[in-house]
C-alpha cells in the first residue's frame, strides 16, 4: 500500500500545528449556484491538508416535509434525487409502514416493491456506469473533457453503449410497471402497494430478462477489463482506508431492499451486525460543521474523528457473506479474490462492484417475475398506529435512512434523512484529498486535476445531482486556499458531460 | 324548439337553461371550473367565457336565448382560458407530481385540455399550513381556486354552512365556520357533499392518498372534455352517442 492511503484521518480536522493552518469559515452560501464545489486547503508547505466538498442538499427538504400529511410523503420525497427517486419513494414507504402499523406486508406488496427496487438498482447502475463513468474509464482520466461524453463513447464503442442504454431502459420499464410511472411513480403506499403486476406486464418483461442478464454479465467482464487496463492505477487512485456500512439479510447475504445494519472497520473487524435499523441512532451519530450544509455521520463506537465510513456498492459487495443469486455471487468471489483483495478496497473498484450488483439485480428481477405472488390481489395491510417510523434501504449509491414522526392528526412533525452521499461525505473528501495530493502541481489548478477529482467523485456518485440539480452533468468548481486563508486559484467547469 | 348558435351549430334549449347547460346537454363542451351541474352557477372563474353576439360573457350564467350567436372554440377565447389557468396555477401551490388529487383534479385536467405548457407567471409559492385537525378530513389551503363549490354544497345540500370565502382580491381565502378556525370544531362530516365536490386538492379524505394508482384515475381514463359531457344531464337523443 502506498503512503497515500496511510494518512491518519485524525489530521483532517485536527492539524498538528493548528497555528499554521488558518481555518477559513466558508459560508456555504458562497458555493457556485448549480455547481458542486470543492475547496482544497493547503498547509504551509502547500500540501493539500484538507478537502471540503460542498453540497447543498436535503436539510431544506426535511423542513419542507414537516406539516404535510404522511401519505403524501413517499411521492413527495422523489423530488430529492433525479437519479434514484424510487429509493426515496421506497425508504419513505418503509418508514410509513411502521407508522400505519403494517408490520408484515402482504407477499404481493413485498415482492412488487422489491421488483421496483431492483429495477431501480438496474437502471441507476447502468446509467452510472455506461452513461456517466464509461467516458472516463474508456478514454482515460486525462482525456479531453469535450470528448468525455456518451456521444463520443457511442461513436467509439457503439455496441457497449447500445447495451448500456437498453439495460437502463429495461430497469425503467420494471419501474414503470411496478410504480405506475417511470418517474414520480406512486406504487408504494403506506402499508403496501397500489397495484400488482399483471400477467401481460410480466410477460413483456420476461421476453427481455435473459438478454438483460447476459448483458449484465458482459458488463461485469467489461468493468474487470477496464480495471485490468492499469491495475496499479486503479488500485490506488483515490483509494482510502474506510470503515464500511450496509444492510445485510438475516443470514448475512446481500439484500438491497431490507435487512439489519452491519459495520466493519477498515481492518475487517465487525463493529456491529444485524442491528435493527429502527434504532440506527444508537450506532450512527451526525455532526454538523459550520462550513457545510451536509451533515457528517459517524459510527458512534469510533467517535467523530475516526468514525467516518463508506457506503455503497464496494461496502455491500465486500461486507455481505454471499450474494443470493448464482452469477453475481460467482462474480463477487472473483472480485474479492482479485490481487488479494486490492480491487475490493479500491475506490475505482466500486465500478466493478456496481456491475456485480447490477447483475444481481437482473437475476433477482428474473426470480420475481417467475413468482406468482406479484399478481396477487391483497395489496395493503394496516395495524396499530405508531408515532415514529424509520425506513432504511440500500439505494444505488448506498444506505439510505428515512426517519419520520407523525402526530395523531396524520401530519409529519419531524423528518431526518441520511442519504448515501451524506454517509459518504467524509469518504468523498478523503478520496478527493488522495487525488489532489497526487495530482496537484504547486499552487495552480489545472484541467487535469479537475478531471481527476471528477473521476474520484464519480466512483461514489455519478454527478452529484443532489447538489447540482444537473442530472447527468457534473458542473464543478474547485478552489485552492492556502495556509493563510487566501484563495490562490479557482477553476470552474460548466461543460456538461452529456447524459 | 328554440335554438341558439354555438360555433356555427344550432343548439336546442329549454326555457330557463343557460348556454353551458344547453351546450353540454347537446354534447358540446365549454371549458369550465366553478360551474357544476348540480349547483346554482357562481360565475366567478371566467373559464367558461364565450362571445355572445360579440360580447364576452360567462356561459354558465348566461341564459340561452333564441337566435343568440355564441363563439367558444376560438383561438382568442382559448388563449384567455389558458391565461386564467396559468394564473390559478401561479396563485396556489399546485405541484401535480406529488399531489394526491393528480388525475382527479379539474384544474390539472383543464391545463391538459387547453394545452397549458408553461408557467406563464411567477408563482407565489404559498406556504399555508394544512388544517389536519379533523380526524377524517384534511384541508390543504394551498390549492384553493376559490370556486365556492364547497360553500354552495355545504349550504344547499348538507344544510350546514361549514365553508365560506373571506377577504377580498388577493386576500380572498377559504375559511371554516368555527370560532377556533379549525375544521375539527365544525359540524362537517366526511360524507358531506362539500367534502366530495372540491375540484382540486383542498378538501381531502384523509389516508386515501395514492391508493388509486396514477393512470387509473378519472381524467386518466377520459379527458375532461369527454368526462364533462358524461356528467352533464343530456338531451335524450344525445345520451347514447
Ligand atoms: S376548497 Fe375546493 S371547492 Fe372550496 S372553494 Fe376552494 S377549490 Fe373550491
Ligand atoms: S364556469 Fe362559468 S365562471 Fe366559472
Amino acid at each position: 500500500m502506498t503512503d497515500l492511503v496511510n494518512i491518519p484521518s485524525a489530521s483532517l480536522e485536527t492539524a498538528t500545528q493548528p497555528e499554521n493552518l488558518r481555518r477559513v469559515a466558508i459560508d456555504p452560501l458562497t458555493r457556485v449556484e448549480g455547481h458542486g464545489k470543492v475547496t482544497l486547503l493547503l498547509d504551509e508547505h502547500d500540501r493539500v491538508h484538507q478537502v471540503r466538498l460542498h453540497i447543498v442538499e436535503f436539510r431544506g427538504f426535511e423542513r419542507f416535509i414537516q406539516g404535510r400529511p404522511y401519505w403524501e410523503v413517499p411521492v413527495m420525497v422523489q423530488r430529492l434525487c433525479g437519479i434514484c427517486p424510487v429509493s426515496h419513494h421506497l425508504a419513505a414507504a418503509k418508514a410509513l409502514d411502521v407508522i400505519v402499523g403494517a408490520r408484515t406486508l402482504t407477499p404481493t406488496a413485498e415482492k412488487v416493491r422489491r421488483l421496483m427496487h431492483y429495477g431501480q438498482i438496474l437502471q441507476s447502475h447502468a446509467l452510472h456506469f455506461f452513461h456517466l463513468a464509461s467516458p472516463d474509464l474508456l478514454f482515460g482520466f486525462d482525456s479531453d473533457a469535450s470528448r468525455r461524453n456518451l456521444v463520443a463513447v457511442a461513436q467509439a464503442y457503439p455496441d457497449i453503449i447500445r447495451k448500456g442504454v437498453l439495460l437502463r431502459k429495461f430497469g425503467q420499464e420494471v419501474i414503470r410497471v411496478t410504480a405506475g410511472k417511470r418517474i414520480h411513480g406512486t406504487g408504494a403506499i403506506p402499508g403496501g402497494v397500489n397495484k400488482n403486476v399483471s400477467r401481460a406486464e410480466r410477460d413483456a418483461l420476461l421476453t427481455d430478462i435473459y438478454q438483460v442478464i447476459a448483458w449484465s454479465r458482459e458488463a461485469v467482464a467489461l468493468a474487470r477489463q477496464l480495471y485490468e487496463q492499469d491495475p496499479a492505477l486503479y488500485g490506488e487512485f483515490g483509494t482510502i482506508r474506510a470503515h464500511q456500512l450496509c444492510l445485510v439479510r438475516a443470514d448475512g447475504a446481500m439484500d438491497l431492499y431490507h435487512g439489519g445494519l452491519r459495520a466493519r472497520t477498515a481492518d475487517g473487524e465487525t463493529l456491529f451486525d444485524h442491528v435493527d435499523y429502527a434504532r440506527y441512532w444508537e450506532h450512527i451519530l451526525e455532526e454538523v460543521k459550520p462550513w457545510s450544509y451536509m451533515k457528517f455521520p459517524f459510527l458512534r463506537a469510533l467517535g467523530p474523528e475516526q468514525g467516518w465510513y463508506r457506503v455503497g456498492p464496494l461496502a455491500r459487495v465486500s461486507l455481505c457473506d454471499t450474494i443470493p443469486t448464482p452469477f453475481a455471487d460467482h462474480a463477487r468471489r472473483e472480485f474479492l479474490a482479485y490481487a488479494d483483495g486490492v480491487a475490493a478496497r479500491a475506490t475505482l473498484g466500486t465500478h466493478w462492484a456496481r456491475m456485480i450488483e447490477m447483475l444481481h439485480a437482473a437475476e433477482v428481477i428474473k426470480e420475481l417475475l417467475h413468482d406468482p405472488d406479484i399478481h396477487g390481489e391483497a395489496l395493503v395491510v394496516q395495524g396499530e398506529r405508531a408515532e415514529r417510523g424509520v425506513g432504511v434501504i440500500e439505494a444505488p449509491r448506498g444506505t439510505l435512512i428515512h426517519h419520520y414522526r407523525v402526530n395523531e392528526d396524520d401530519v409529519v412533525t419531524r423528518c431526518n434523512l441520511i442519504v448515501s452521499t451524506t454517509h459518504n461525505n467524509q469518504a468523498l473528501n478523503e478520496s478527493i484529498r488522495q487525488v489532489a495530493r497526487r495530482y496537484l502541481d504547486g499552487r495552480r489548478l489545472t484541467e487535469g486535476l479537475l478531471n481527476h477529482i471528477e473521476v474520484a467523485i464519480r466512483a461514489f456518485d455519478p454527478c452529484l445531482s443532489c447538489a447540482t440539480h444537473a442530472l447527468g452533468q457534473m458542473p464543478l468548481a474547485v478552489e485552492l486556499v492556502d495556509a493563510a486563508g487566501q484563495t490562490v486559484d479557482r477553476i470552474t467547469r460548466d461543460v456538461p458531460t452529456a447524459c | 324548439m328554440n335554438t341558439f348558435q354555438l360555433d356555427g351549430e344550432e343548439i336546442p334549449f329549454e326555457p330557463g337553461q343557460t348556454v353551458i347547460q344547453a351546450a353540454l346537454a347537446a354534447g358540446h363542451y365549454i371549458p369550465h371550473l366553478c360551474y357544476h351541474p348540480e349547483f346554482v352557477p357562481h360565475g366567478s372563474c371566467r373559464l367558461c367565457t364565450v362571445r355572445a353576439d360579440g360580447r364576452p360573457t360567462a356561459a354558465c350564467t348566461l341564459p340561452a336565448q333564441p337566435g343568440l350567436k355564441v363563439e367558444s372554440e376560438t383561438e382568442e377565447l382559448n388563449d384567455l382560458r389558458r391565461t386564467l389557468v396559468q394564473m390559478l396555477f401561479a396563485e396556489g401551490n399546485h405541484f401535480c407530481p406529488s399531489c394526491e388529487k393528480s388525475g382527479n383534479c379539474v384544474l390539472q385536467a383543464l391545463g391538459y385540455d387547453l394545452g397549458v405548457l408553461t408557467a406563464g407567471f411567477r408563482h407565489f409559492f404559498l406556504d399555508r399550513p394544512v388544517d389536519a385537525s379533523h380526524p377524517d378530513i384534511l384541508l390543504d389551503f394551498n390549492r384553493c381556486v376559490l370556486c365556492k363549490l364547497c360553500v354552495r354544497a355545504s349550504e344547499e345540500v348538507d344544510g350546514k354552512g361549514v365553508f365560506s370565502l373571506a377577504g377580498r382580491g388577493i386576500q380572498r381565502r377559504l375559511i371554516v365556520s368555527a370560532e377556533s378556525g379549525r375544521l375539527a370544531d365544525t359540524d362537517v362530516a366526511v360524507t358531506d357533499k362539500a367534502v366530495e365536490v372540491c375540484p382540486v386538492g383542498v378538501i381531502l379524505r384523509k389516508r386515501v392518498g395514492f391508493r388509486v394508482p396514477i393512470g387509473r384515475r378519472r381524467y386518466d381514463l377520459r379527458p375532461i372534455r369527454a368526462q364533462a359531457l358524461e356528467d352533464a344531464p343530456r338531451r335524450p337523443e344525445h345520451r347514447h352517442e
